[in-house]
């Protein structure tokens, strides 16, 4: 006998394929919204999908792993640049590729963003694997540390490259992020760590963070799941970079600091570890509250920081703890234990 | 001696996680925050004379103020923000540090305002004035930054080895629940930690100062990050590990911005990956263990 399982896997081509045309029904709408929405208003709603992004991205790595990273700015100024490379330096060269291809000139632009977005997240990815094998062998602080110094290293090599426009950044990069490319983003972000907190490769993940020695003795190979873990934020780290860097028009080194990265795990820690649905709503939160306060001016900031220290006296655990917000069974995605499936060893 | 400034600070990150294994990202504030007390203290105590100079006692009585202030500021901070979260999860407390860190940067923003103001100088440390010895030469401010840097790194040494508190502090930071069952409030102890730490970060700021000639309120950011990495790179909770890794790094810092300015921040953080990756528990740790 089967066992209803109400946590169903969503295959990748069944949510791509559902996605697409809502994305195109948005599109046109999207082109419509950000005529209709002031500029302002447009700009706060892609850096809350941004957040999100980068928010759930981290939440695999601190929240699922339990593997405390305060890096992840350094993955997204990765994107930022590979994105940035593509978009700014070869986009003649692709263009002339695309016109040989005879790729109508309509969908020119918009692909040559995704091959951006593509390669912001493979370079991240990289990045990801590079940081990720020497440092994943420290545990707790020291790994936080050590991310800590990789985030800023990278930063700091990034500035001494003039070819990239050194301390000054890059400018000139196109205007490419639109509420398509963030709406399709912020969607697979949310739909890749479900899927992966659902599969076998999850579990693995949850284990090492309940106990990493129990799960290593019970035969997970806890440094390749801590890596894999780690890629993959990196990889979203990086297009998250990417949108960012498309949509304020450049990129520049500063904005990709330390304080960034504290930015994002505040978030992941305030919507609750390893809640997807927390790091959302709290990526959301924090991307309003600023700009909420902006009638008080100066005071905003100092604002901010007591919000934030109040929220964390008051809500120890996050907002959401490892809870999943839900509406009814719609989407139901619950962390307790399934219940025992009767009849399966007997069978 | 920038490495002597990197080791005052170091010492109150190494201190905190020591006991409370816990990285108070506010450390880097509490140290701007001192420079300030200490150039308020110039300022409306006329210990200057005419064209922001000082006499040595005066300059005895900014840092002991300083001290003082950034002393009860580490205080409130442990009282208000870390002691209700003794019990919570960690990372919650260092969120909460990130919180009060933020707090301190903008809230100095605003009280201190965000243009850089000129330090008062030592009369024999004006930045002009400097001893030659043999060809080299030494700025008397780098000479009295390095002595006051050592009284107090002795001094703690002293007092963390010789005397009632230290030992406690000592007990409390080995096993914090055996502590509390020998009799040691550790909730005491924990206070103790944190004004020691921060009354030498006042102190560090007060020495900043003088040697860069301005301070603003976003100074303890880089500074509070480099002290920390150096703590780090001494080996974290461990009070002779941070004042060798404050030198260390500001040698090495220093060195570097001589030969190649750009490069500086990446050869610190290049120096603490390989500490780690090598090294994890510092060039004085003692061996990891592994708790089952």
């Amino acid at each position: 006998m089967k066992v209803r399982d109400k946590r169903r896997h969503i295959p990748a081509l069944v949510w791509l394929l559902s996605v697409i045309p809502i994305a195109l029904v948005l599109s046109a709408t999207g082109r419509y919204l950000e005529g209709a929405l002031q500029g302002y208003f447009f700009r706060v709603l892609m850096l809350s999908g941004i957040a999100i992004i980068a928010a759930v991205s981290l939440n695999v790595v601190n929240g699922f792993t339990g593997q405390f990273s305060i890096g992840h700015a350094g993955f997204m100024l990765v994107g930022a640049y590979a994105s940035a490379g593509i978009t700014v330096f070869a986009r003649p060269h692709l263009q002339l590729a695309l016109d040989a291809a005879h790729v109508p000139a309509s969908v020119q632009p918009p692909l040559g963003f995704g091959v951006a977005l593509v390669a912001a997240a493979l370079g991240a990815a990289v990045a990801g694997l590079v940081v990720g094998l020497p440092s994943l062998r420290l545990r707790g602080d020291y790994l936080a540390i050590a991310t800590l110094g990789f985030g800023e290293a990278i930063r700091a090599i990034f500035v001494t490259i003039d070819a990239v426009g050194g301390a000054s950044g890059l400018h000139n990069v196109p205007l490419d992020t639109n509420f398509v490319w963030v709406f399709l983003g912020v969607i697979s972000v949310i739909v890749t760590a479900r899927n992966l907190a659902l599969s076998t490769h999850g579990r693995a993940l949850f284990a090492i963070r309940e106990d990493e020695l129990a799960a290593q003795a019970v035969g997970v190979d806890t440094f390749r799941y801590k890596v894999l873990a780690f890629v993959i934020a990196a990889a979203w780290a990086g297009v998250a970079g990417a949108l960012l860097a498309h949509l304020n028009q450049g990129v520049d080194p500063k904005d990709y600091g330390f304080m960034k990265s504290v930015e994002i795990v505040v978030m992941v820690v305030l919507g609750g570890l390893g809640s997807v649905t927390g790091a959302v709503i709290a990526a959301v939160a924090l991307t309003w509250l600023p700009e909420l306060l902006r009638p008080v001016q100066d005071y905003r900031m100092v604002l901010y920081s007591v919000l934030l220290i109040l929220l964390m006296l008051l809500r120890p655990r996050g907002l959401f703890g490892r809870k999943e917000f839900s509406l009814g069974s719609l989407f139901t995605f619950r962390k307790e234990a399934a219940p025992p499936r009767p009849g399966k060893e007997a069978g | 001696m920038l490495g002597s400034i990197y080791a005052l600070i170091a010492l109150g990150y190494t201190m905190v996680y020591g006991v409370l294994r816990l990285i108070n990202f506010a450390h880097g504030d509490v140290y701007m925050v001192g420079a300030y007390i200490g150039l308020y203290a110039a300022q409306y105590l006329h210990l200057q004379t005419g064209e922001g100079v000082l006499t040595p006692p005066a300059l005895l009585l900014i840092l002991l103020i300083a001290m003082a202030g950034a002393a009860a500021l580490g205080f409130l901070i442990e009282r208000v923000a870390y002691r209700p979260l003794r019990r919570a999860p960690r990372l919650t407390a260092l969120i909460t540090a990130i919180g009060v860190s933020m707090l301190l940067e903008y809230g100095g923003q605003i009280v201190f305002t965000t243009t850089p103001r000129a330090y008062p100088q030592l009369a024999m440390a004006e930045k002009s004035r400097a001893l030659v010895l043999r060809g080299v030469r030494i700025d008397w401010v780098d000479i009295i930054i390095l002595i006051v840097a050592a009284v107090l790194l002795i001094t703690l040494q002293i007092i963390v080895h010789r005397t009632r508190p230290g030992k406690a502090m000592r007990a409390v930071s080995f096993d914090r629940e055996a502590a509390s069952l020998m009799g040691i409030n550790t909730d005491t102890i924990i206070a103790l930690t944190f004004i020691i730490g921060s009354a030498f970060a006042g102190a560090a700021g007060v020495l900043v100062g003088m040697r860069s000639q301005s301070i603003e309120p976003l100074m303890g950011l880089m500074a509070g990050i480099k002290a920390f990495v150096a703590a780090v790179v001494g080996g974290i909770g461990s009070i002779p590990g941070a004042a060798l890794g404050g030198l260390v790094m500001g040698v090495s810092e220093e060195a570097v911005h001589a030969v190649y300015p750009q490069l500086t921040d990446a050869v610190v953080f290049g120096i603490l990956i390989l500490i780690l990756v090598l090294r994890p528990r510092g060039l004085l740790g003692g061996p990891a263990m592994e708790k089952v």
